[in-house]
């Protein structure tokens, strides 16, 4: 082999190297969201693996930064990703339990907004969203008359047998005067106990949050 | 049995190639990628991994399988093996149906193995559904790799017309959607493209029937869903081996 190959090789390893080495990583964080593209160009795009190209999408939207994302794109994205894959929850999730929860009202509602359109679709699956932005229209949003309207829906529409009771009498639950802290427990004591929730990751994060939610409340006291 | 002769030759020269290598890494990949996904998942983790292995095992096996029919094809084209096995006294379509025999029981036996690992995370009844809808699926991939590997007689040609006539089976349900779209321009023109892509899909397999993630997330498929779209497999698939052997037949080779 002659030398003058093996320095060639190594040169051009050592720009490779020092090229990605001045190169910060890239993250979507400080990207801009844009609108999504429309239904038939996300399914010819999947070449009919709708399952995994929705759910791909949903971890590539989830990474964008909470506060710098236009919430309008958002739940476009979402809405989008719901017609391509109309049985995973994933993006009410995100709608109820991430995006729900902004410190900005305004943002908040688009978000709750979507989940409760999006209950109507199919209430028997996708009631436990509805439930979270009932309680968050309560507690963060202080907004009663949403949270009963949302509370009221999730009542006369939700009827499979594994509703739990608390949700099934959701207005009665919501004007209880219980705080935010206690509700949140019944919620997941009662959705672990009706079998809603069993994905392990879900449950590691609801946990989380209901230890933020703790702390909180007992940072407030 | 001279074709089952011929088939084992072929399972036997894919043995000593790289093909269980790389479907082995491929698995590996892919495993590694499912996992690595599931971890930022806040949700439905379970389904994320089993949506990705589904997807790009499916994609990774009937690629792989594709290479493998076009390249051994080619080779043994290229190196007169094929002119040597035809002064042997087997009749033409032994030949051919002893290869593409070979390759249908490659391509199984690379759907067990792209579909064992999806056992960890589904029902075992979803998953045969599955493997065994991928198991035709890549028989026909290898019917048409390999009619179009004699019949074209070159490696990219044939891969790259074997990669366009699979992806347009597994699109052509979406364009046709598209075509249909009441918001489109109803000038002749487009009538014309629509009817166009009508008869293109009239001529295809329905592969967005087959295989499908959904059984994996969901449950196993209905029976005579399952079955009407695993016989369209079989029927495309003898088309195929017919046409094939049609161009074999008259060829000079």
């Amino acid at each position: 082999m002659p030398g003058w190959l093996w320095l060639a090789l190594a040169t051009a390893l050592a720009a490779q190297l020092a090229l990605h080495a001045g190169r910060a990583v890239q993250t979507a964080g400080g990207a801009e969201l844009e609108p999504p593209p429309g239904l038939a160009a996300l399914r010819l795009a999947s070449f009919g693996e709708r399952e995994a190209l929705a759910r791909l999408l949903v971890l590539h939207v989830q990474s964008f930064d909470l506060d710098k994302v236009d919430y309008r794109h958002l739940v476009a994205w979402l809405r989008r990703l719901l017609e391509l894959e109309p049985r995973s929850q994933y993006p009410l999730f995100l709608a109820a339990r991430v995006y729900g929860e902004s410190p900005d009202p305004a943002r908040a509602r688009l978000a709750l907004d979507l989940a409760y359109q999006e209950f109507f679709v199919d209430p028997d699956r996708r009631w436990p969203w509805l439930a979270h932005a009932a309680l968050l229209a309560k507690h963060r949003l202080g907004d009663l008359p949403l949270a009963r309207r949302y509370a009221s829906a999730l009542q006369r529409h939700a009827r499979a047998p594994d509703v739990p009771l608390w949700a099934r009498q959701m207005e009665i639950f919501i004007l209880e005067d219980m705080n935010e802290l206690e509700a949140a427990r019944i919620m997941l004591g009662g959705m672990l106990e009706s079998g809603t929730l069993h994905d392990s990751a879900e449950l590691r994060f609801l946990r989380q949050r209901l230890e933020e939610l703790e702390a909180r409340v007992s940072g407030a006291r | 049995m001279p074709w089952a002769t011929l088939a084992r030759l072929v399972l036997i020269e894919a043995r000593r190639g790289a093909l269980p290598w790389l479907a082995v890494l491929s698995v590996l990949l892919i495993l590694a990628l499912a996992g690595f996904l599931s971890q930022v998942a806040l949700t439905e983790s379970r389904q994320l991994e089993l949506a990705v292995m589904s997807a790009l095992g499916r994609a990774c096996a009937l690629f792989l399988l594709a290479i493998q029919v076009a390249n051994s094809v080619l080779r043994e084209m290229n190196d007169k093996g094929l002119e040597l096995m035809l002064t042997l006294p087997f009749a033409r379509w032994t030949q051919y149906a002893g290869r593409l025999a070979g390759f249908v029981a490659c391509g199984a036996l690379l759907a067990a193995l792209f579909a064992a690992p999806l056992l960890l995370w589904a029902g075992p009844m979803a998953v045969a559904a599955w493997a065994l809808s991928l198991a035709l699926e890549a028989a026909l991939v290898a019917a048409a790799a390999l009619f179009f590997a004699m019949s074209l007689g070159q490696l990219v040609a044939s891969i790259a017309a074997t990669a366009g006539l699979y992806l347009l089976a597994r699109s052509v349900d979406s364009i046709q959607a598209i075509a249909a779209s009441p918001l489109a321009d109803a000038s002749a023109a487009h009538e014309l493209a629509r009817w166009a892509i009508d008869a293109v899909a009239f001529l295809l397999p329905r592969l967005d029937a087959v295989t499908r993630t959904e059984w994996l997330l969901y449950g196993p498929p209905q029976p005579p869903a399952y079955l009407a779209a695993l016989a369209g497999l079989a029927i495309y698939g003898l088309l195929l081996f017919a046409a094939g052997l049609f161009d074999f037949q008259r060829s000079s080779h």
